[in-house]
């Protein structure tokens, strides 16, 4: 039996997909597209009742049934208190099992919401109740753990208010929840990448493109790339498994017709908040005409940086700060990471006004550093290689010591890798914008356990595009064991990244402490997004026993095997 | 067997273990060599600053795994790592016809069943005459992946259309090559001491998104003569085939095309006893599609 949520949270979503259906008769670019001035379904104090269910909705022009919490997509905001105990009661009026994870939120084990890990799941009819301590404070998320319901829909913000005063001083704030719809079925989208991996990729290597690329920079040099790339069968155009193709990206639940719109009197100081809560979809932001001074990545305070565009990847969020001085509308313009989309919303000081939406740019090929190449192989006049790289942690040797890495699961084995914070991330290098990096990223505050590592946990991301595999060091989750941890011990995490995609890594319940290229601390983080060819390292601190979830959050990656168990003992 | 019938199945084994090989081969290069403590160390710490951290890769590295397995811990996560999906392709389905005004059918189709590593996989190949013979074959393997590109494929074949039925154990191997080319290797053996080889390449470059040509070559040999089915020892036929395909949908792709098949030695000997040419010319159009 199907339950319908309460008609007020259902005129709210079939609000939004007014916007939806506007985006499919007027195009993404109409002018008449209309605006929500922030619809911010927020609850806040210490006890909640949270409903999971299915809701009609349409973002396309097409109707199609969304995973919801109380009738919304995304989810409500939640606004706990440092210092509080929140009690939260999961009802599933699904006919599936399902289950919500706090994303980055410290708690006891069983509270952290994967099924088969930290409890059985929630059965349909049945209510779970979470309760824990809030030790900590700043800008989070939840979503399902449960099957691909993240990827219609379960996902939401939670902000998380100081004990103390806020040193991050505004008058507005704002969450700009960024994520990726599909009107397909998750688990269709699924097959389809397992038959045809590059089937949503429309940028592949062609005569077409060859000529352009000859055109600008001779035959000779085109020819020889294309030819290497041939010859290791390999695609430079392999930025996203899933793209614009089939997803509609959205902000805070809205189509770029939709709009979602905040609002500002001009002078003011606004916080925005952002949180990927994408299924697979690594965004790159800009606010044309302001600049934007980050100030906490992944819920931790960070030294203010000022930024004109920032990477977030898939879980990652980022709070910035932003002091728009004139009467007009900006453009939040967040486009997908291979060009193929974008979401897109406004800050303006009323509602119906809007800026315009830069288009989207040019797409940037993975290069010979994304390779691991040893050598630069001649002809070749990439200048996105040289400047980013050498000055934070240059290229080294890598061993792949582990024999998996060479067996099925793995396509591809990087001579050489490097820490490079400084590297933007393909798409990003040297585009005349000042782009965030990790290397800009430094905690405000060291870690109360910043002892030095007493071993090294090195892992290897490891992948096969042709099979559509996804593992670490070359296993998949069903034929390792899990990680061990020793309860009170600070290991040193190595993660190499053999593959030529980028993966955003969330270890469950521990923090991730992103060490410098000289291995001290730099950055306390949840998610860490890891390069094609990159080596990072972060310090972990097994302060809370139990069982962990630890995997890459593209959706279908993880589900593919991309996944481990931490036990902490 | 003859010695040409040896020769034949030791060449079809010889591709099949080149490309295992090539994979056992890499699997056994190096393990252990988890000492990173020789990569240096950092530079000694001033006296009043603090101590310099260990380098990366210096400190002791395991990949962290336990000895035990999820069951000891109750662990038991709902993954989908080992779910298996499916698919019917057909490469070819559409009609030709040839330079003596022949109309023909043809297909060149698959079903598969199984994980990324393990499938049951049905080929179908083969062409259908206007008012004339048909001349085909069905397939099934076992497919299991041997290294990231290349799958091993053990089974069987029996030959269908008109002729005596023949039906063969087959061993291939399938998989990618360097560039990017398509190859499928087929060593077959049947009753009689019969022997036979099929070699199939093939190549899609991309002209634009939706614009595909794929150049493809076909060769049979056989170890022994079968005039019942024309076939005679040695290479018999080669062929090779020019497509162009549209990609309306990924799953719906028509397709023009050219093809050139050419019979050798005595194969061609009792094409010509039957009153067919050697060689044939012809055009075809069908449509490439998947679900």
């Amino acid at each position: 039996m199907r339950t319908l949520p309460p008609l007020a949270r259902r005129r709210f979503v079939q609000g939004l997909a007014a916007g939806g259906a506007l985006a499919a008769l007027g195009g993404w670019r109409a002018a008449l597209a209309q605006s929500h001035p922030a619809p911010t379904a927020e609850l806040r104090g210490a006890e909640f009742h949270l409903e999971i269910g299915e809701t009609p909705v349409n973002f396309t022009g097409a109707a199609r049934v969304a995973t919801t919490v109380n009738g919304q997509l995304p989810a409500p905001l939640l606004r706990w208190r440092e210092g509080d105990t929140v009690t939260l009661h999961v009802t599933n009026r699904l006919r599936e099992q399902t289950s919500i994870h706090w994303h980055g939120i410290l708690l006891p084990s069983n509270m952290d919401g994967v099924p088969g890990l930290s409890f059985d799941g929630i059965d349909p009819g049945q209510t779970f109740t979470y309760r824990f301590d809030v030790r900590q404070s700043g800008t989070y998320w939840y979503h399902s753990h449960s099957g691909f319901q993240e990827q219609t829909g379960l996902y939401g913000a939670i902000v998380i208010d100081p004990r103390r005063r806020d040193p991050i001083a505004s008058d507005r704030d704002y969450t700009v929840l960024l994520s990726d719809w599909t009107d397909e079925d998750p688990m269709r989208l699924f097959n389809k990448l397992k038959v045809m991996p590059d089937y949503y990729n429309g940028i592949q290597p062609s005569v077409q493109s060859l000529r352009a690329d000859a055109a600008s920079r001779g035959w000779r040099a085109a020819l020889s790339e294309r030819l290497m790339w041939e010859q290791m069968r390999m695609n430079p155009s392999d930025l996203a498994d899933v793209s614009g193709a089939t997803y509609t990206f959205l902000t805070n639940g809205a189509t770029p017709a939709g709009n979602w719109t905040g609002l500002f009197t001009p002078g003011e100081r606004i916080r925005l908040r952002f949180i990927n809560g994408s299924a697979m979809t690594y965004f790159d932001v800009r606010i044309p005409g302001l600049k934007m001074t980050v100030v906490a990545a992944d819920g931790q305070d960070v030294r203010p940086v000022d930024v004109e565009e920032f990477r977030i990847g898939v879980a990652e969020t980022y709070d910035v700060i932003v002091e728009p001085q004139d009467d007009r509308a900006y453009t939040i313009f967040s486009q997908a990471m291979d060009r193929s989309g974008y979401a897109r919303a406004t800050l303006a000081p009323r509602a119906g006004m809007q800026a315009d939406v830069p288009a989207l740019d040019r797409v940037q090929l993975l290069g010979m550093m994304d390779m691991g190449m040893a050598h630069d192989m001649g002809g070749g006049d990439h200048g996105m290689q040289h400047g980013s790289g050498a000055g934070q942690g240059g290229m080294v040797e890598v061993k792949h010591p582990y024999p998996a890495e060479r067996g099925v699961g793995n396509s591809m084995l990087p001579d050489v890798v490097s820490t490079r914070l400084d590297d933007p991330g393909v798409g990003l290098r040297d585009n005349g914008r000042r782009v965030l990096t990790y290397a800009d990223l430094h905690s405000i505050r060291e870690p109360a356990d910043n002892r030095t590592p007493s071993r090294e946990i090195e892992l290897h991301l490891t992948g096969n595009m042709e099979r559509y595999m996804w593992s670490f060091n070359g296993v998949k989750f069903s034929d390792a064991k899990p990680i061990l941890l020793r309860y009170g011990e600070r290991v040193r995490f190595v993660l190499v990244n053999d593959t030529m995609m980028t993966h955003p890594i969330h270890l469950h319940g521990l923090w991730s402490d992103l060490e410098s290229p000289d291995g001290a601390f730099q950055v306390r983080k949840h998610t860490i997004t890891l390069n094609p060819a990159q080596r990072l390292s972060y310090r972990v601190s097994a302060d809370a026993r139990g069982h962990w979830a630890y995997h890459c959050h593209l959706l279908y990656h993880m589900e593919a095997g991309m996944f481990r168990a931490v036990v902490v003992e | 067997m003859t010695s040409k019938t040896k020769r034949l199945g030791a060449c079809a084994l010889a591709m099949t273990l080149l490309a295992a090989g090539a994979h056992a081969q890499s699997a056994a290069t190096d393990h252990g060599a988890m000492d990173h403590a020789s990569m240096g160390h950092g530079a000694p710490a001033a006296p009043d600053a603090p101590p310099a951290p260990p380098p990366i890769g210096s400190l002791p590295s395991s990949d962290g795994a336990g000895e035990r397995g999820y069951d000891s811990y109750g662990i038991h996560p709902h993954m989908m790592d080992n779910d298996p999906t499916w698919q019917v392709l057909f490469d070819k389905f559409g009609m030709s016809r040839n330079r003596d005004g022949q109309n023909a059918l043809n297909w060149d189709g698959r079903f598969w069943f199984g994980t990324a590593t393990d499938r049951l996989v049905i080929k179908s190949e083969g062409e259908r005459e206007n008012g004339g013979g048909s001349d085909g074959k069905v397939e099934a393997f076992w497919s299991h992946a041997v290294s990231p590109f290349w799958d091993l494929q053990l089974g069987a074949r029996r030959d269908i259309g008109t002729g005596a039925k023949r039906n063969w154990a087959a061993i291939g191997i399938e998989g990618v090559l360097p560039y990017n080319i398509e190859l499928e290797t087929t060593g077959y053996v049947g009753s009689s001491g019969r022997t036979a080889l099929a070699l199939k390449a093939e190549y899609d470059l991309l002209l634009t998104q939706r614009l595909i040509f794929t150049p493809e070559l076909e060769a049979s040999l056989y170890g022994k003569s079968d005039p019942e089915r024309g076939i005679g020892s040695g290479l018999s036929t080669g062929s090779l085939s020019l497509r162009l395909r549209y990609e309306v949908t990924r799953e719906f792709a028509p397709y023009i095309g050219v093809s050139f098949e050419r019979k050798f030695g005595q194969t061609a000997s009792y094409a010509s006893d039957a009153g067919a040419s050697r060689s044939q010319t012809a055009v075809m159009a069908g449509v490439r599609f998947w679900f």
